[in-house]
């Protein structure tokens, strides 16, 4: 491994650079590790933040990743609060925004994504707010309430999680969305209809092929959502979820290979061999899929945290793992795995109406993709079966009396 | 507060007091015992906090919710007294409970 003496820095104190650090420890690198994050808290679960968080049901505590104790007993040096201002690749160091300079031999960049501003008039009111950091959780909170309405700018997971915690804190909720759906990005159309009408049902009002011009106010804070109709959707609080660019700034200033977001093979290796991109910021492989993606989820964080501390330890690189998320609103389970890009029909096994059902993707008769609601054998099966690339029976995965089990069989 | 056994693949042993309300593989990840991943964070969406009761607490811990069950299905080496830790809540009755890893969570 040569002369590595000045270790790891890891900018980004996140999930996935969490992770990494942590990881490269368990797999016995005993150089330095530096774990440098701009928040002022070690790192922490985001997607509570929107859930059980935002509902009261979990406090700050629960939500670390590691006990307070760990970095410190781990050797991981924490540098908090301070972010990096920028990277010399040929010298190997970086600078801080308290002044010192740090040096390293390999470089993990973890900054990950910031929730998508809208550069409207009124954006800047008070009560108009994103949801990424706990931060921002806490700011959320303290809007909702009985009595208090909330405008959901982005039909998303982001947008459809707050609504939901919001109903359960008893406040109003209207969706905006610029689509003719919710979730046109990220789901088909079965879902977005089950959703819209599950939501409905518990008093989330939609707008669709809504765009949204601007937002009103008084005394500075925000009272409305102007759509490009005309009307004004009144609100005591407008939450912003349309999306999350990465923040690959620092490393495109660096010289480093970028995309939609930081560039990386399937060791999480940017174009620099001695600097690694995990997480929300990396434009990454599909090896399934042919093609580059930016897999915004837990497990991708976790598995790119993998990929670079194995490829910096020398250990073997795990397998590619299906690419699958969750999103929990009101009492439903939401699950999905794998991406529908060659799949060419759809088979809905269960009925929506009774909202336990999974859609699958398939491409002839092997499974793409599923996206399975309060349907967890259907989620774990077909996230097997995606990896597995299985043909399967499409007449026995359409009937609900074959269990799951049978038709992975 | 209940006293865990959390029980290594390998046959190393843990025993830590956990506060009642957590769940068992919260006892486990703030103690930074190894063998429970809960990926998920405990939103019981990943089954990689897989643990096997002991079989003189699984009265005790209860069975299962359907959902829980039908995750556990598809984990690896699922026995009888398999469980997803992030499902089991701690409380005084569980004082002395011991709960074994499988040897990998993936």
């Amino acid at each position: 491994m040569g002369d590595e003496t000045r270790g790891v820095v890891i900018v980004g104190a996140g999930h996935a650079g969490g992770t990494a650090a942590a990881l490269l420890r368990q797999y016995g690198y005993a150089s330095p590790i530096t774990l440098i994050g701009d928040e002022p808290v070690a790192p922490y679960q985001r997607p509570p933040l929107s859930k059980a968080w935002l509902k009261g049901e979990a406090d700050a505590s629960s939500l670390a990743l590691k006990p307070d104790d760990f970095y410190a007993e781990a050797g991981i040096e924490m540098i908090l609060g301070t972010t990096v201002t920028g990277i010399d690749r040929t010298g190997k160091t970086v600078s801080l925004s308290d002044g010192r300079q740090l040096t390293y031999d390999f470089l993990i960049l973890a900054t990950g994504a910031r929730a998508r501003t809208l550069p409207l008039p009124g954006a800047d009111l008070k009560g108009v707010l994103s949801l990424r950091s706990a931060a921002d959780a806490e700011a959320l909170k303290s809007a909702l309430g009985p009595g208090k309405r909330i405008a959901v700018i982005g039909g998303g997971y982001i947008g459809l999680e707050a609504a939901a915690s919001a109903r359960a804190l008893g406040a109003d909720a209207v969706v905006i969305e610029r689509e003719p759906r919710i979730l046109a990005r990220v789901a088909c159309r079965v879902l977005s209809d089950f959703f819209t009408s599950y939501h409905q049902a518990r008093g989330v009002t939609f707008e669709v092929s809504a765009m949204v011009e601007g937002f009103a106010g008084e005394n500075g804070h925000v009272t409305g959502v102007k759509l490009g109709d005309g009307r004004t959707i009144a609100c005591d609080a407008a939450l912003i979820g349309v999306g999350a660019p990465p923040n690959d700034e620092l490393a495109r200033e660096s010289g480093l290979h970028c995309e939609n977001g930081v560039v990386v093979d399937d060791h999480a290796r940017t174009s620099d061999p001695a600097v690694f991109a995990i997480g929300d910021v990396a434009w990454r492989p599909m090896p399934r899929y042919e093609r580059m993606f930016r897999l915004e989820s837990v497990a991708n964080a976790l598995e790119q945290a993998r990929q670079a501390a194995a490829a910096i330890t020398g250990r073997p690189v795990s397998p590619h793992e299906v690419t699958w998320n969750w999103s929990d609103q009101y009492d439903l389970k939401y699950q999905f795995a794998g991406l529908p890009f060659d799949a060419d029909d759809i088979i809905v096994r269960g009925d929506p109406a009774n909202a336990k059902f999974a859609v699958f993707h398939l491409k002839g008769d092997v499974i793409e993709a599923v996206e399975a609601v309060n349907a967890p054998a259907e989620f774990m099966a077909g996230r097997q079966l995606i990896g597995q690339r299985r043909p399967i029976s499409r007449v026995r995965l359409a009937d609900m009396t074959v269990s799951m089990k049978e038709v992975a069989a | 507060m209940a006293k865990i056994t959390y029980i290594e693949h390998g046959g190393a042993e843990h025993v830590i007091d956990v506060k009642s309300g957590l769940s068992v593989m919260e006892g486990a990840v703030k103690n930074n015992i190894p063998g429970i991943d809960a990926d998920c964070g405990g939103a019981c969406a990943c089954a990689t906090c897989h643990v096997y009761v002991d079989a003189a607490w699984t009265e005790k811990t209860g069975k299962p919710s359907a959902m829980e069950e039908s995750m556990l299905d598809f984990a690896e080496n699922v026995e009888p007294n398999s469980r997803l830790s992030c499902q089991i809540k701690v409380t005084d009755l569980l004082d002395g409970l011991v709960v074994r890893m499988p040897e990998s969570q993936h």
